[in-house]
């Protein structure tokens, strides 16, 4: 048996992480400690050549390994994402990993692999590359949850992740077998093609359904399934917090999407209502509970889970209406989850370097007064932060924007109006950190003590998070078409 | 005589609700692990059930990852609760409290 040439080819980003995570792994021991950040140059070349290679792969629709991989633009668009994020991630490491003294080389490899499984989530056609892809994501994410090994916090974070992830993908892993015995194939095409020959009321489809429901809904930390995010988010690595919190939310809306879009697109009547549900608790519990939060990262972990319910107003659109309004609200929801990667990833770079006493201070109160002694920071801050509650003329803004404009085209205004209500809730826990920044004394010694760690790599990231959020609120178009160009079709 | 599909069906649904129920009663995090066990053991119940049916390997061939799958976590699983057991001499989900509410 030999592998075709050409399907080598299609998946050489792929090829190339793993490759480079396999060299880290083994140059790892052999580096001398004072060159650890060699590994974290590497990685940032690897990405450079995937970002070239994928670009490439813009256009056109392929197949590979008999319909298990699919290259298309929708592939493409979420790579290109995960690449940024996980270039700026492995930047913003690179100073972290310093200040908390932690040096470990394995860490980018463990990124890497992670990276190689979202990248196989947003490019599988059939939901066993699908599987394999979150479970390698997955078991790097715990590993990582994990790696301040000497601090209890760090691993009581890992073994809740481990044991909330392993279960949700073993009812994920039960919904897709009884998907198997529904259409004798795992693949999303055949899949879709069976439940248009067999109709939509078939009990084990509707069981099917709500497993993958529940196991994606882990993924995505939306509510009633978000109980590991905050305390996960607060233990981990701060830097690794970043990753969770934009890469893998990002690689699991896409792959969630191409399973409900092209897979279960015929059922798109039941899962909107499923989703709308989902959606309405989502929002208001991530918006209600942050607003009580005193530490910031749990609060950016309430955060992503409303944000993940904004999201999720694009799909229910698209589920409800199909057609054109459904490639509208799809799109929506690449713009939105681009958008929210970018004004996460800069609130949790900022929130990693804010050190009291050369010890991580994550509590809001620290944050009193860095106005005054971090000018820069703070402001930088204060852009994240009204972005992600949707003020113009940030890109928190348009992506809000974009997805209210798809629920109200699409007929569903009330669903709009609710969500506009609960981000006009959210300003309040955001711009509750600006007023603590900008307008509190430090109250006491301890609080003067905090300061900002920074370094050139940082500044990098920050700047390019800014840029981010502000030109993309400036200039949406051209994501807009990217988006659009990519969304995937709901026959 | 062949056992009929829904045979089978029953017993993975079976063990899959017992292991669903022992992550969310058992406090042991081992104990858990065994649990999910469970239920991916069920998914290989019923795939190897739907293969056999519909004489059709594909579904013998997930069970092969699926195995693959579960030992890799398997592995990551024991060494993250040893690394836990060494920082707080516990094991149980009860005393996992420090990350605040």
């Amino acid at each position: 048996m030999t592998i075709p040439v050409q399907d080598l080819l299609a998946i050489l980003p792929e090829l190339v992480v793993i490759g480079t995570a396999c060299l880290i792994l083994v140059l790892d021991p052999i580096l001398a400690a004072s060159k650890k950040d060699l590994l974290a140059w590497l990685t940032l070349a690897a990405l450079a050549i995937c970002l070239g290679l994928t670009s490439s792969q813009m256009t056109g629709r392929q197949y590979a390994f008999s319909n298990l991989v699919v290259i298309d633009s929708y592939a493409a668009f979420w790579k290109l994402l995960l690449y940024i994020v996980t270039g700026l991630t492995v930047l913003l490491s690179l100073a972290y990993l310093k200040a908390e003294r932690l040096n470990i080389g394995e860490y980018y490899g463990f990124i890497l692999l992670a990276l190689a499984g979202m990248m196989v989530m947003v490019s599988g056609a059939d939901l066993l590359t699908i599987y394999l892809g979150t479970e390698l994501m997955s078991l790097s994410l715990y590993v990582m949850a994990g790696l301040k090994r000497t601090e209890a916090r760090s691993l009581e974070a890992s073994a809740k992740y481990f044991v909330l992830g392993a279960f949700s993908s073993g009812i994920l892993l039960y919904g897709i077998s009884l998907l198997f015995g529904l259409a004798g194939s795992t693949r999303l095409s055949v899949i879709a093609e069976a439940i248009a020959t067999q109709g939509t009321g078939n009990p084990i489809l509707s069981l099917a359904l709500v497993l993958l429901a529940v196991g994606f809904g882990f993924k995505l930390a939306v509510v009633p399934f978000h109980m590991w995010t905050p305390d996960v988010y607060q233990g981990a690595p701060t830097s690794v917090t970043a990753f969770m919190a934009v890469a893998s939310k990002a690689a699991s809306f896409g792959a969630f999407l191409r399973v409900f879009v092209e897979g279960l697109g015929g059922v798109s009547a039941d899962w909107s209502i499923l989703f709308t549900v989902i959606c309405l608790v989502t929002l208001a519990l991530g918006n209600l509970v942050a607003i009580v939060q005193t530490n910031i990262k749990r609060m950016l972990a309430y955060s992503s889970i409303a944000h993940a319910g904004y999201a999720l107003i694009g799909v229910v659109v698209a589920g409800r209406q199909g057609g054109g309004a459904a490639s509208t609200g799809l799109a929506s929801v690449l713009l939105y989850i681009a958008i929210y990667s970018f004004m996460t990833l800069g609130a949790f770079a900022l929130v990693g370097m804010l050190r009291k006493e050369g010890q991580e201070s994550d509590n809001i109160e620290d944050y009193a007064g860095l106005a005054k002694r971090e000018p820069l920071a703070a402001f930088f801050m204060l852009v994240f932060l009204v972005s992600l509650a949707g003020i113009p003329p940030t890109a928190g803004f348009i992506g809000k924007f974009y997805i209210f404009m798809a629920a109200v085209n699409g007929g569903m205004a009330w669903l709009a109006v609710v969500a506009v209500i609960f981000a006009a809730i959210s300003a309040f826990y955001y711009l509750r950190i600006v007023m603590v920044m900008y307008m509190r004394e430090p109250e006491g010694a301890a609080a003067s003590h905090s300061r900002l760690e920074t370094s050139p790599a940082l500044s990098f990231v920050l700047a390019c998070a800014l840029a981010g959020v502000v030109l993309l609120g400036l200039f949406p178009n051209g994501l807009w078409s990217l988006a659009t160009h990519a969304a995937p079709l709901l026959k | 005589m062949t056992v009929p599909l829904s045979y089978y069906l029953l017993l993975s649904g079976f063990v899959f609700l017992t292991g669903v129920v022992g992550v969310l009663i058992r406090r042991n995090i081992i104990v858990i692990l065994l649990s999910v066990e469970l239920m991916l053991n069920a998914t290989n119940i019923n795939f190897v059930a739907f293969s056999e049916y519909f004489h059709n390997v594909a579904g013998q061939v997930f069970v092969f990852f699926a195995l693959t799958v579960a030992a890799a976590e398997v592995a990551v699983g024991l060494a993250i609760i040893i690394a836990l057991h060494r920082a707080n001499s516990s094991i149980y989900v009860d005393d996992l409290n420090l990350l605040k509410r």
